[in-house]
C-alpha cells in the first residue's frame, strides 16, 4: 500500500492505495464521486475524463499513485455556488446530451480544450473531442455547445 | 372553440416547444445515477463464468474450489435455479445458466458472489467445467442443413409457417400479385451486412436486493421493466408481485437492453446470500452480454418498365439470429414487410428466413430488420436508375408509396405517409460546393492520419429512402399504462414505467401532462413495476406515441374525476392501446385483418462523400434529410434523435462490424470495434415533415429509427457514385473502394 495525497475538487484526501488501483476507481469507489463514468476500460471512449493539474486525462488509464500530489477536478467540481459552469450550461441549453453517460467526460474534455485556447473553430473542437465517444447525439449539438461556451468564457475573461 | 382556450392558462413546456431535457441538469453535473453507480450497505459483487466454446456439450461443472476462496459467498449453476431453467423475450429457449450444452461463446455457465469484485473474478477461474466441443454452426446458409441446435424447435407452433428444415427460427413468405410478371429491364444483386453492436456507452449493470420476505427488488438499466419482471419471476419460482423492477439510470440502449442480461443472475445471488448483490459488465463482457443487429444476406431481383415503374420484385432474405431466438421472428417480419422500401410494387415474392447458429445471439437494434433490407432495396433502386438512365430521385418519386397504396402484405395504407414530400424536401436541400485543395488534412478522408494531400479524392452524391413501422405489430397485445395523481393544490404526479433510455420520453410525458392539466406543477414518480402497470417497451419507435396517449388519457380522466367529485385529490390509472393488428397469414404472408402494422414513418436522405480511392478511406462531407415525424413534440429532442440515428447508420456504412471466427467475437473492445467520433460526423441538415398520424395522440409518430434505417443506404449510395463500384456489403471495407 502507498500513502497518497490527492486534492479533488479543492478538497485534500490522504489515502492508502494499492499501486495497481486506477484513478477512476479511486474517485468512484473510495471518494464516491460517481459522476465520472467508465465506458470502455481501454481509454477509447473518454467517459472517465477528469482534469489532473488542469490537463484532461482519461482516468481509467492513470494509476491513483501517479496522481499523488495532484490537483484533480471532476464533473462534481465544476459548478460553483450552485450555478452551472458555462460548459455545463451550454450542454444543457443546446441539448448536447441524451443518455448523458458520456457527458461528464465530454464536459471535462471541453473545459480543458477551451481553457487551453484550442476551441477556436468547429474543426478544432471536433479534433479536440475526437477521443470522447458519444453514441446518442451524433456530436452536432456537443460541438455547438462547446463553441457557445468558448465564446461565453472568452467574454468573461 | 379550440381546446386550449378552455383551459385556465398555458403551462410552460407544452407539446411542440423546443425544450432542454428534463434531466439535463443532473446529467451535466454528474449527479444523475446510472445503474453502474448503484450502491447499498452490505452489498456483495456477482460475476459470471461464460463459455469459451461456440458449441459444446457440458460434461460437468465443479464449483468446489471456488467456494473455498476468500470472500466467496456462493457459486451457482443451473442446479441452483429454483424455477424455470429457460427464459427468453418471446420464446423461452435460453438457459438461465447452461445445462448440458453451450451454444455461443460467452453463454453464462455459472455465477459467483463475493465481498469484492476481484475476489469474484478469481473465483471464476477456480470453477472447473469439462466441455466436449462440438462442431459449431456458423454459416447461416449451411445452418439449414446442419444438426439442429434446438431440436425441440421452440419457435414453431406459434402461428408461423411450419418449416421442417433444421435451425429455422422463422420462415416467412410474402406472395403479392403475380411475381412472375415480366418487366422491360431486370436488375439483380446480392447484398450482405455484418453484425452491428448497439455500443451504448453505459455497460450493463444492476443491483438486486432481497426484501427479507422471499421476494427481491431489482434495480437495473432496461427498456421494459414489466417484461423483465415476467421473465425473471418464473425462473426464481416467485409470483410476479414478489419481483419488483426499478429503472436505474440508463446509459443508452438502442435495442440492446430489450433482452435480459444480469437480471435473473443478480436476483439468484441476492436470494442465495440474503444480501444485496451488484453486477457490472465491463466493455468486453458487454459485447457478449447483449444481442446484436442481425447480419444478413439478401438476394434481389427488381423488374421495371422502360419508363421506370416497378413491375415485380423478388427478395430472399437470410438473417443470422445466432444461438437463441430473442426477437428474431419479429425482425424477420419487419425485414420482409419493409423489404421493398416505400415503393408501390403490385407483384412481389419475399422469402425471409431467420436461423439459429452458434454465432452471437442477435435481436433488437434500432431499425429492427428494416435497416438490412433498406440497404439492399436502395442499392437495387440506384442500379435500376443507372440501367434506365433515369435520375435516382425521379425514379423514387415515380414509384413512391403513398396513402391508398398497399404494402406487399396487402395492407392498405390509411394513415399518414408523405413519401413524395420527404423525397422532394430532401432532394431540394442544397449540396455544399466541393472544397478546394490543398486543405486542412482534417477535412480529407483519413482525417487525423494526415497521410495524403488529397489527390485521390473522388466526390459522390447519393440518395436513399427508408421506412419502417411504428409500434408493435402482428397481433401483439400492446398497451401502455399511466397513472396521474392530482393533488388538491393543483399539482400533479405522473407514474409511468416508460423507460427513459436517453431518448427523452420523460420530457414527452411532462409536456403532455402540462398541456392537458394546464399547470407547470407536474413531476414524474420513479419508474417502477411497483406502482403502475406496464408501459410496454422503449422500442419500435413506439414510446412517444404510447406514453403520450396513456398520460393524456390519465390526465383527462383525472380532470373529469375531480370535476365529478367537486375537488380534492384524485388518483387514476389509464391504459392506452393503439389500433389492433393481426398476424400475417403463415402461408401467404398476407394480412388476416385490416393491418399487421399500426403505422409507418418514412425518411429520405441525401449524402455527399469524398472517397480517397488511393487510401480506401471515406469522409462523409454532408448529410441532408427529411423525415416524416407526424407531429414534433419537442423539435430540439427530435433533431437530436435524427443526428444520433444518422451517426449509427454512418457507423454501419463505414466502420462498425463485430468480427467473428468460429463464432467467437474477435473485437470486443472500443479499440477494435470502432464507432463514429466527432471527426467522422458531418453536419446534418434536417427538414421535419409534419403530417399528423390520424390514429395517434396529437398526431405523433416515433422518430428514433427512420434515420438509422436510411443513413447506411444513403451513405453507401454516395460511395457508389464516387467510386463506380457496386459496394454490396456493409460496412464497406477499404479494399472495396481502392481503385
Amino acid at each position: 500500500m502507498r500513502q497518497v495525497a490527492l486534492t479533488v475538487n479543492g478538497m485534500r484526501h490522504e489515502l492508502e492505495l494499492e499501486p495497481r488501483e486506477l484513478l477512476v476507481y479511486v474517485l468512484r469507489d473510495r471518494l464516491k464521486l460517481t459522476g465520472t463514468n467508465v465506458g470502455c476500460d481501454t481509454s477509447s471512449c473518454g467517459a472517465c475524463t477528469v482534469l489532473v493539474d488542469g490537463e484532461s486525462v482519461k482516468s481509467c488509464t492513470v494509476l491513483g499513485v501517479q496522481a499523488d500530489g495532484a490537483e484533480i477536478t471532476t464533473i462534481e467540481g465544476l459548478a460553483a455556488n450552485g450555478s452551472l459552469h458555462p460548459v455545463q450550461q451550454a450542454f444543457h441549453d443546446h441539448h448536447a446530451l441524451q443518455c448523458g453517460y458520456c457527458t461528464p467526460g465530454m464536459v471535462m474534455a471541453a473545459v480543458s480544450l477551451i481553457e487551453h485556447g484550442e476551441a477556436t473553430s468547429e474543426a478544432a473542437i471536433r479534433e479536440g473531442l475526437e477521443g470522447n465517444l458519444c453514441r446518442c447525439t451524433g456530436y452536432h449539438n456537443i460541438v455547438a455547445a462547446v463553441q457557445d461556451a468558448a465564446g461565453a468564457m472568452g467574454r468573461a475573461r | 372553440m379550440s381546446a386550449t382556450t378552455e383551459r385556465p392558462r398555458l403551462a410552460v413546456g407544452r407539446i411542440g416547444e423546443r425544450l432542454p431535457r428534463e434531466d439535463a441538469v443532473p446529467k451535466v453535473t454528474g449527479e444523475f445515477s446510472y445503474a453502474s453507480d448503484l450502491s447499498t450497505p452490505g452489498m456483495l459483487w456477482g460475476d459470471t463464468l461464460r463459455s469459451p466454446h461456440a458449441h459444446a456439450r457440458v460434461v460437468s461443472i465443479d464449483v468446489t474450489a471456488a467456494l473455498g476462496l476468500p470472500g466467496i459467498h456462493g457459486a451457482l449453476t443451473h442446479e441452483d435455479v429454483p424455477g424455470k431453467k429457460l427464459y427468453g423475450l418471446e420464446f423461452a429457449d435460453q438457459p438461465v445458466l447452461a445445462i448440458d450444452r453451450v451454444r455461443y461463446v460467452g453463454e453464462p455457465v455459472a455465477l459467483v458472489v463475493a465481498e469484492h469484485p476481484e475476489q469474484a473474478r478469481r473465483a471464476l477461474e477456480a470453477i472447473v467445467v469439462e466441455y466436449e466441443p462440438l462442431e459449431p454452426v456458423v454459416d447461416m446458409e449451411r445452418a439449414l442443413e446442419q444438426e439442429p441446435l434446438h431440436p425441440d424447435r421452440p419457435t414453431m407452433g406459434h402461428g408461423y409457417r411450419d418449416d421442417r428444415r433444421p435451425n429455422v427460427v422463422r420462415h416467412l413468405v410474402i406472395r403479392h400479385g403475380d411475381p412472375d410478371i415480366a418487366g422491360d429491364v431486370v436488375v439483380t444483386g446480392t447484398y450482405e451486412l455484418g453484425i452491428q453492436d448497439q455500443a451504448f456507452l453505459g455497460p450493463e449493470s444492476g443491483l438486486a436486493i432481497p426484501d427479507g420476505e422471499g421476494g427481491v427488488d431489482i434495480h437495473v438499466a432496461t427498456q421494459w421493466l414489466h417484461v423483465d419482471r415476467d421473465q425473471v419471476a418464473p425462473c426464481l419460482d416467485l409470483r410476479p408481485e414478489q419481483v419488483r423492477l426499478h429503472l436505474s439510470g440508463v446509459g443508452g440502449s438502442f435495442g440492446g437492453r430489450e433482452d435480459l442480461s444480469m437480471q435473473i443472475h443478480s436476483a439468484l445471488l441476492a436470494l442465495h446470500t440474503g444480501r444485496p448483490v451488484k453486477m457490472v459488465y465491463d466493455r468486453a463482457e458487454s459485447f457478449t452480454g447483449h444481442v446484436h443487429r442481425h447480419p444478413a444476406r439478401i438476394r434481389c431481383e427488381h423488374r421495371a418498365t422502360r419508363d421506370g415503374r416497378l413491375t415485380s420484385v423478388r427478395m430472399q432474405i437470410l438473417l443470422d439470429g445466432g444461438a437463441y431466438a430473442s426477437s428474431s421472428t419479429a425482425v424477420a417480419s419487419n425485414a420482409a414487410s419493409f423489404g421493398l422500401g416505400p415503393y408501390r410494387v403490385d407483384n412481389a415474392l419475399i422469402e425471409t428466413t431467420a436461423v439459429y447458429t452458434n454465432n452471437p445471439p442477435c435481436g433488437a437494434m434500432r431499425g429492427f430488420g428494416a435497416v438490412q433490407t433498406c440497404f439492399a432495396a436502395e442499392a437495387q433502386m440506384d442500379q435500376l436508375a443507372a440501367e434506365l438512365g433515369l435520375d435516382p430521385v425521379e425514379l423514387r418519386l415515380l414509384n413512391a408509396l403513398e396513402p391508398g397504396d398497399s404494402l406487399p402484405t396487402g395492407q392498405v395504407i390509411e394513415g399518414s405517409l408523405p413519401t413524395r414530400e420527404v423525397i422532394r424536401r430532401a432532394a431540394a436541400l442544397p449540396v455544399p460546393d466541393q472544397e478546394t485543395l490543398p486543405r486542412d488534412p482534417l477535412r480529407l478522408p483519413g482525417g487525423t492520419g494526415n497521410t495524403t494531400t488529397g489527390e485521390g479524392i473522388r466526390r459522390g452524391v447519393g440518395f436513399a429512402l427508408g421506412f419502417k413501422n411504428i409500434c408493435y405489430s402482428e397481433g401483439f397485445d400492446d398497451f401502455c399504462a399511466a397513472r396521474v395523481v392530482l393533488h388538491a393544490d393543483g399539482s400533479a404526479v405522473v407514474h409511468s414505467a416508460a423507460a427513459e433510455v436517453g431518448q427523452g420520453v420523460v420530457g414527452v410525458m411532462l409536456q403532455v401532462a402540462r398541456t392537458e392539466l394546464g399547470t407547470d406543477e407536474v413531476t414524474l414518480a420513479p419508474h417502477t413495476t411497483a406502482t403502475v402497470g406496464s408501459a410496454g417497451s422503449t422500442s419500435a419507435s413506439r414510446m412517444t406515441w404510447m406514453a403520450a396517449g396513456a398520460v393524456r388519457d390519465a390526465c383527462r380522466a383525472a380532470l373529469e374525476e375531480r370535476e365529478r367529485r367537486g375537488g380534492g385529490e384524485v388518483d387514476v390509472e389509464r391504459v392506452h392501446r393503439h389500433p389492433r393488428t393481426t398476424p400475417l397469414d403463415p402461408e401467404t404472408g398476407q394480412i388476416t385483418g385490416e393491418r399487421a402494422h399500426v403505422a409507418l414513418a418514412v425518411a429520405a436522405m441525401r449524402v455527399v462523400v469524398e472517397v480517397d480511392v488511393e487510401l480506401g478511406l471515406t469522409r462523409v462531407v454532408w448529410v441532408g434529410t427529411a423525415q416524416d415525424v407526424g407531429k414534433a413534440v419537442n423539435p430540439l429532442a427530435l433533431e437530436g434523435q435524427i443526428e444520433g440515428g444518422t451517426a449509427q447508420g454512418l457507423g454501419l456504412a463505414l466502420m462498425e462490424e463485430i468480427v467473428t471466427r468460429n463464432g467467437a467475437i474477435q473485437n470486443a473492445s472500443f479499440t477494435d470495434y470502432l464507432i463514429p467520433t466527432a471527426l467522422d460526423m458531418p453536419p446534418v441538415e434536417i427538414e421535419l415533415v409534419e403530417v399528423p398520424e390520424p390514429d395517434a395522440p396529437y398526431g405523433v409518430k416515433g422518430v428514433g429509427e427512420p434515420p438509422t434505417v436510411v443513413s447506411t443506404a444513403a451513405i453507401v449510395s454516395a460511395m457508389r457514385a464516387a467510386t463506380g463500384r457496386p459496394l454490396t456489403r456493409a460496412p464497406v471495407r477499404p479494399d472495396d473502394i481502392c481503385l
